[in-house]
């Protein structure tokens, strides 16, 4: 049932109708007003809130089941990151209220970008960017001004590993890059010959996961900055795996000119669905100059914007205001509650919590995709020889475990292996999680072997079962009251 | 440990599973030069009890003050209801719904939202978000220009549209070698000024944004400026206030064909001011160009059982599946400012959005008649406007505000850094928020402020 479908003419929610205006529109021409009723439901408070509580519980979620969604980091989102950034002063405050209003709610994002600078070994952070994908889009944007500002305009392409999430080639292609891409050796390290063979005067920079999208760690990564550097391009760390090797690896450390931070990841504010993200980035020193805007200063007389007149040669604004503000002060709480000490425990148990999983799967005859290497905070497992001797798919296993109570890993990405499944446990789950959901795979595996036709019709427990995709895209209904044309 | 649930036992024998003999042993393919000494420079952890302390402390700091600036980020009131719903963990701590038999709630409200945004902005499909107002008018001109690839590459954005959008736009679409061409604004209505889009020819640009209301919460004609881009064979953007849309003529009943596209911020539905975001990029368009949106897209179809069901459509257009060729690199967009603001919507409903929308003009046109015996303060233009408008001082803004925040009032925005042809002039809005005491508060406030 849709929220429209309950709707009755004039029920409406008296509760939240304001008094009757005092003076209406006759000072704008009819001309200028709206012709046509809009569908917006009339509905009662009650059966609104009943309407949204039976739709959440429609989802599966952190807070209701094992959610282990390779490079999404979906750890639990402690309760008082929301509880305090929702205190109402901050909510009420109007983005363009002067400054000397605001200095408890700037000196927290002042506060975070030192952290980030901290635990990522950077020289300077802005917090601007609204999602990994914005991030990016500002890290190469810089690269491009760099090259732009000491004349060099010969610079074109962007290299990505094909392990690459598909972000990173579509941001260089929005900042007007061609992209090349490099292959991955059999090992799951880049093919450092082939990048000798890529680069050129025509390299802006490299796009680089490290641990990668495969869930290992680059080996060669001091060999791979070399590389693109000695043919002058900048190297750029896509932070979405930065979980795997907080406080104990870090981006600068590792030679990278430019990085983002999935703060919705690494920094557990919410994945709320979709959203909002959080994607700060930080950049070596060279880079300082064109960090985005707006940045957190502090001076004598406190804190304040940093804008264009202090940043001129600043890539500029990625958003009206400033980023995902509320985001960031989430993620501040959860920084400060983890402190110095709990930086590095959340690499460590994220990668003890994977390196187990992926032992125990292995026992319960999985295959990892790459078993004579060390698992990060995730691993690859392939289910290329089940789908041979059964038919059974990655997707059909992922479906299943949905009917077990938990949500299916990322399936068929990394895109080099067939039929996988990228799985992420997080630091924040207990073994005795874990090990419920080795059962589950296990039962999976021998219902595969004595019944795969079943699995092909899963999930049976849901609200909905499987549903038809390309009916979707053929036959488009994107809105009520629109026939599918 | 902070949300890190292992007892000794459990490490000990998952080490053993694992065949290692400690935590470290799994980090042996790091590199060891690339070892550092801890994080000197971060304070020890700190317990809920002790940052509920410091974040409340920081708050009060900050105070609460009465507000009048809106310059694209508004203040209303926000139904109980709406983030009680929207903060529930199943809404909270879900992601994008890749899963779709485990992700209906998400999907559906999703499917709900672009229902009421396609109707609301009077056009035929909406996306599921984008991060911001700016950055969906990025989108909006992007999507333009592939639509039209025989086009130049070029767009026109009226001057009167806010600032920090322009500023965002160039950001964005100098990237892609995109001119971005300002178009001056008539300095006695606030309004596009027609000459200044006569000097722009034929074919010679993709598309033109037109602001509703514009920043200076000024009404345009939008539906003559419309007519005019499409006969130079541009697309027309609209970029507004959805609020407004509930009493304004929205983009898809401009001129006889309506805009193409629309997009804003839908922070005023549900979303508080939160000193700059999160908030809430829309965009709706008209079904011929769809296939150029970016962002998620939900579709309803069937199960296996013939039951409805809902599930993300059109992927084709996106990173994950089209990478260096899609249509933008969006990935995660704004999905619980998107919960919020279905919500807020459902719950105010068609009747309220309306009274709400018509409650903040009144207020303004309230405002508007006492400021009206304040001596040397007047409306600079002379347009209609929704409840947003544009006053001119005999003193310099700046001093006028500091002296209305020693009174607890936010007096408006300064527009001098922005438009300093416009001398002391003060964007100054009202809300449904606004009470009539408020505005009798403001008024002697502004009128000590003008005589102090």
């Amino acid at each position: 049932m849709l929220i429209f479908e309950l709707s009755r003419p004039q029920r409406g929610n008296h509760a939240q109708f304001v008094a009757e205006p005092f003076l209406g529109l006759d000072d704008i021409p009819p001309a200028l007003r709206r012709r046509g009723t809009p569908a917006l439901p009339e509905v009662s408070e009650l059966d609104a809130v009943r309407h949204y509580t039976r739709l959440s519980q429609r989802n599966f979620s952190i807070d209701t089941h094992f959610y282990p969604l390779g490079s999404c980091t979906m750890k639990y989102n402690p309760r008082a990151c929301n509880s305090l950034a929702m205190l109402p002063q901050y909510l009420a405050r109007h983005p363009l209220a002067d400054p000397a209003t605001g200095q408890g709610f700037l000196s927290c994002l002042y506060e975070l970008q030192e952290i980030l600078k901290e635990v990522t070994g950077m020289a300077g952070v802005s917090l601007t960017p609204m999602a990994g994908a914005q991030g990016e889009f500002a890290g190469v944007a810089m690269i491009r001004a760099y090259h732009a500002a000491r004349g060099d305009t010969a610079r074109t392409e962007i290299i990505v590993p094909d392990a690459a999430h598909g972000t990173n080639p579509a941001t260089a292609t929005m900042c007007g890059f061609k992209v090349r891409e490099v292959p991955t050796g059999p090992d799951g390290d880049v093919d450092v010959e082939a990048l000798r063979a890529a680069v050129g005067p025509q390299t802006a920079g490299l796009m680089l996961t490290n641990p990668s999208t495969l869930g290992v760690f680059e080996r060669p990564i001091r060999e791979l900055q070399r590389v693109v550097h000695e043919a002058g391009g900048l190297s750029y760390y896509d932070g979405a795996n930065l979980n795997a090797i907080l406080g104990r690896v870090r981006p600068g450390d590792m030679g990278f000119d430019v990085i983002h931070v999935n703060l919705h990841k690494t920094f557990s504010t919410p994945h709320g669905g979709g959203g909002p993200g959080s994607g700060a980035v930080g950049v070596a020193p060279r880079l300082l100059p064109f960090l985005p805007i707006p940045v957190v200063g502090r001076d004598e007389n406190g804190y304040r914007w940093l804008t264009e007149a202090d940043l001129p040669q600043s890539i500029g604004r990625l958003s009206a205001f400033m980023g995902n503000a509320g985001i960031l002060l989430r993620a501040w709480v959860y920084a400060r509650m983890l402190g110095r000490e709990g930086m590095r425990r959340v690499a460590d148990y994220a990668t003890l919590n994977a390196n187990y999983l992926m032992a125990e799967l292995a026992r319960a005859g999985f295959d990892p995709a790459f078993p004579a290497r060390r698992a990060t905070h995730e691993f690859v497992v392939s289910l290329k020889a089940l789908k041979a001797q059964t038919g059974v798919t990655a997707m059909d296993v992922a479906k299943r475990l949905l009917d077990k109570g938990f949500h299916a890993p990322t399936t068929y990405f990394p895109l080099l292996v067939p039929e996988c499944l990228l799985i992420e446990p997080t630091e924040t789950e207990s073994r005795e999680t874990l090990d419920a959901f080795v059962r589950a795979m296990a039962e999976i595996l021998e219902e595969a072997r004595a019944a795969p036709e079943m699995l092909k019709a899963a999930p049976y427990t849901l609200p909905v079962r499987r549903l038809d995709d390309v009916r979707a895209a053929r036959q488009p209904d994107l809105a009520w009251g629109s026939a599918p044309g | 440990m902070p949300f890190i649930p292992h007892t000794a036992d459990d490490v000990a024998q998952m080490l053993a599973s694992i065949g290692v003999r400690s935590i470290d042993d799994l980090f042996d393919e790091v590199p060891a030069e690339l070892g550092f000494d801890g994080l000197p420079q971060l304070a020890p952890g700190a317990s809920e009890l002790e940052l509920t302390r410091l974040m409340e402390e920081r708050a009060s700091g900050d105070g609460r003050w009465l507000n009048f600036i809106g310059a694209g980020a508004y203040e209303h009131h926000i139904p109980a209801a709406v983030w009680q719903l929207a903060g529930r963990g199943e809404f909270y701590t879900a992601y994008t719904p890749y899963q779709a038999e485990a992700s209906q709630g998400t999907l559906q409200l999703l499917y709900e939202w672009q229902s009421m945004m396609a109707s609301l902005t009077a056009l035929d499909v909406s996306n599921a978000s984008l991060y911001d107002g700016a950055t969906a008018l990025a989108e909006a001109l992007l999507m333009a220009v592939r639509a039209l690839p025989q086009a130049a590459r070029r767009v026109l954005v009226p001057r009167n549209l806010h600032p920090f959008y322009r500023a965002t736009l160039k950001t964005v679409l100098h990237q892609q070698a995109i001119d971005v061409v300002e178009i001056a604004f008539d300095r006695a209505t606030g309004r596009i000024d027609p000459a200044a889009l006569e000097s722009q020819g034929a074919g010679g640009f993709a598309a033109l944004a037109i602001n509703q209301p514009n920043f200076f919460g000024v009404l345009e004609d939008a539906s003559a400026v419309t007519d005019w881009a499409h006969g130079q064979g541009a697309l027309v953007v609209g970029v507004c206030n959805p609020l407004a849309m509930a009493v304004i003529a929205p983009p898809g009943e401009w001129a006889e064909d309506g805009a193409d596209v629309a997009c804003g911020d839908a922070q005023p539905f549900g979303i508080p001011l939160s000193g700059g975001g999160p908030y809430l990029g829309y965009l709706t368009c008209r079904s011929a160009l769809v296939r150029q949106m970016p962002g998620r897209i939900v579709g309803r179809t069937v199960d296996l059982d013939g039951r409805s069901g809902f599930a993300l459509t059109l992927q084709a257009r996106e990173q994950h599946i089209r990478r260096s060729k899609a249509t933008s690199n969006i990935c995660t967009n704004q999905g619980l400012m998107v919960t919020a603001a279905t919500i807020h919507l459902a719950l105010i409903g068609r009747q309220g959005l309306e009274r709400v929308a018509m409650q903040c003009h009144s207020r303004s046109r309230e405002l508007g008649a006492l400021l009206a015996q304040v001596p040397g303060v007047a409306p600079l233009f002379d347009a209609p406007v929704f409840h947003e408008t544009v006053l001119r001082l005999p003193l310099p803004v700046p001093q006028v505000l500091g002296r209305m925040r020693g009174e607890g009032i936010l007096g408006g925005l300064d527009l001098a850094p922005f438009y300093p042809e416009l001398g002391h002039a003060m964007l100054v809005c009202t809300t449904e928020t606004r009470t009539a005491d408020d505005l009798q508060r403001y008024a002697r406030a502004l009128q000590a402020a003008l005589e102090s």
